[in-house]
């Protein structure tokens, strides 16, 4: 993994209105050799004036640029502004070393009504590959933006995008302490407060569908696992027994939610049918068993057990009679994995000597890579695509998130103005 | 010459304040030992014994516990020279292992549980931050779990006690070095 000159993304958010919501600061800080060069013509607006925060061109390029797959050019550094397909002067595009070029327009009309075009060109061949046009409103430019950005990243890479989606985190600020579950898009803006407490938040993660999110709050002095639907603002209590209640962990066919639960004397995993509400004890040993994530069958899990002495990671299957097979045999503390949605990658914190760092194992080869320079980095969680690993980090004392692209070689850091951040959670889908 | 008395007495100084120190609660990381089944003959001796004294090589001579008195009544909990005073027990990193002082300041606060039925208490288990959260959940959880087994042993009931596993989530000690994280390693007793 080469070390980059750090770069900072132009993307400074302003302020927004609701104080409470900090917005997160993205800042790419490695990696961008080896990525496509894609040249981002901004939009012209057509009638109208530009909108405040919904620069389309610049929200790709920030999605763009945050996969570590794509090296936008600078806005300063682009060799021309074209506008229409036939003022694109492909050979000066080639010569500069682009390999491809998104030209695009927003168009108001009707009064909050917006007509947003965009085409994406292979500069080589000198032809278009993608073309769409979208409506859209005031309130929805960011969200076509991020759509433009899936489209063409899909386009290019094979992988569906991921940009159009959202993130659950956890914030603590203040003093006494007050916690906070928040839900936001992928790059930091809309934040919305779900929940604000004096006692811990922890452990949010999204539904399949994007739909709901369940986490475990401490609010009435003991924990309880709760679904939130983020639609209609209502809450639903799944998990309050005796002893801790912790680390849910939603099945990809969304009909089961995994657990942790010590009502039984001690830490074991659980799975709770979300139908029936019938309750299923899958460990059984006198170790620490904890954090499960689901293989994309929803069939067998991966979970950390101590159960070696030290915490490592084990998959099980859900077939009765089923026994834990050890994962990982490297180092002394190997826990809470998140699974790619191709099953082939764990993600998961790796420690040793005193320093926690996220790493892979590959599922095929058992192959292990370290991907981060810790010291206290935990909270993987594989983006929908697989591409990149959203995580926990500290930077100069303070909890932030941080990316890391699932080759290592591309890192980001999402840090809140104003308080700490932790435990994100990356949504599969919008809805 | 002068220099070596004045070290010395320095020396005697700081033993001096180390073992005050000492009696008003059990240390991270303590390293002295005790001889626990002595200590648990002293307990028994009687309501309002002192457990061992400095030089006289008592039940708890070289314990961090030395010196302190023994009593069961009912504001016991509140007296600074209590044995019940120690409410904070400290662990080692990724373990929930008791050591034997922890085990004798434990077996005191089980007595006292068992003989006030009407008290109740709050075991709040607490990690350092390092490790995964949710992991620290689970080791918070059998940190307060065994001494809990230690409560229900000396005769308090299950119903007296409730047990709150809060991880790596409320550090008593800020910071990101192991003078924070041994402070933060522990588990409170909190009588409500």
């Amino acid at each position: 993994m080469t070390v980059m000159n750090r770069w900072i993304l132009l993307f400074f958010v302003a302020c927004f209105s609701q104080a409470a919501n900090a917005v997160l600061k993205i800042d790419i800080t490695e990696g961008i050799e080896g990525a496509t060069p894609i040249a981002i013509i901004p939009f012209q607006w057509n009638s109208g004036t530009r909108l405040k925060d919904s620069d389309i061109s610049e929200i790709v390029s920030s999605d763009l640029a945050r996969s570590g797959k794509f090296s936008p050019v600078a806005e300063k550094s682009l060799l021309a502004r074209p506008q229409r397909p036939e003022d694109i002067h492909f050979k000066t595009w080639r010569v500069a070393g682009v390999d491809h070029l998104v030209i695009g327009s927003v168009q108001m009309i009707a009064n909050d009504s917006f007509k947003v075009e965009f085409r994406l060109f292979n500069v080589y061949r000198g032809e278009q590959v993608l073309g769409y046009s979208f409506n859209a409103t005031s309130a929805t430019l960011r969200t076509t933006a991020h759509q433009i950005s899936d489209l063409i990243f899909e386009k290019l890479t094979g992988l569906p995008g991921a940009f159009n989606s959202r993130i659950a985190y956890i914030t603590s600020s203040g003093k006494p302490v007050e916690y906070r579950l928040q839900v936001a898009d992928t790059d930091g803006y809309n934040p919305q407060t779900l929940l604000t407490s004096k006692e811990p938040i922890m452990s949010p993660i999204w539904s399949p569908d994007g739909s709901r999110v369940a986490y475990v709050s401490f609010e009435s002095g003991l924990s309880a696992i709760f679904i939130h639907d983020i639609h209609k603002g209502t809450r639903e209590k799944i998990a309050s027994f005796k002893g801790i209640n912790s680390a849910p962990a939603w099945s990809p066919d969304g009909k089961t939610i995994a657990m942790t639960l010590s009502k039984d004397g001690n830490p074991d995993i659980y799975i709770i049918s979300l139908q029936t509400r019938a309750l299923r004890r899958l460990t059984s040993h006198w170790s620490i068993d904890t954090e499960a994530a689901w293989m994309p069958d929803s069939k067998s899990l991966v979970f950390t057990s101590s159960r070696s002495g030290k915490p490592q990671l084990y998959e099980l299957s859900l077939d009765k009679g089923s026994r834990p097979k050890r994962l990982t045999f490297d180092g002394k503390y190997n826990a809470n994995a998140s699974v790619s949605a191709d099953g082939k990658v764990i993600a998961f914190v790796h420690g040793a000597n005193n320093s926690y760092k996220i790493a892979v194992l590959y599922t095929d080869t058992r192959v292990m890579q370290v991907l981060t320079d810790g010291p206290l980095d935990e909270s993987p969680d594989f983006a929908p695509n697989g591409a990149m690993i959203l995580y926990a980090s500290q930077d100069k004392g303070k909890a932030v998130l941080a990316a890391v692209s699932t080759d290592g070689r591309q890192k980001q850091r999402l840090a809140l103005s104003d308080g700490e951040v932790r435990e994100p959670s990356w949504a599969a889908k919008r809805k | 010459m002068k220099i070596i008395t004045m070290k010395s007495s320095m020396f005697a100084l700081v033993m001096a304040l180390l073992i005050s120190g000492c009696t008003t609660g059990v240390q991270p990381d303590s390293e002295t030992g005790v001889d626990a089944g002595a200590g648990a003959e002293g307990g028994e001796s009687g309501v309002g014994a002192t457990v061992g004294t400095i030089g006289e090589g008592g039940a708890f001579a070289g314990s961090a516990l030395e010196g302190m008195t023994i009593s069961y009544e009912k504001n016991a909990i509140n007296d600074p020279g209590n044995v019940l005073s120690i409410k904070t027990i400290y662990f080692a990193f990724d373990s929930s292992e008791l050591s034997e002082d922890d085990v004798e300041v434990i077996k005191h606060h089980g007595k006292y549980l068992a003989l006030n039925s009407d008290a109740t208490l709050r075991l709040e288990g607490h990690t350092d931050e390092r490790g995964t959260r949710e992991y620290n959940i689970a080791l918070a959880d059998r940190r307060a779990q065994s001494i809990k087994k230690l409560l229900l042993f000396q005769g308090a009931s299950s119903s007296q006690i409730t047990i709150i596993s809060y991880g790596e989530e409320k550090p008593a000690a800020l910071g990101h070095d192991e003078a924070a994280w041994k402070l933060n390693r522990r588990a409170e007793l909190v009588y409500e």
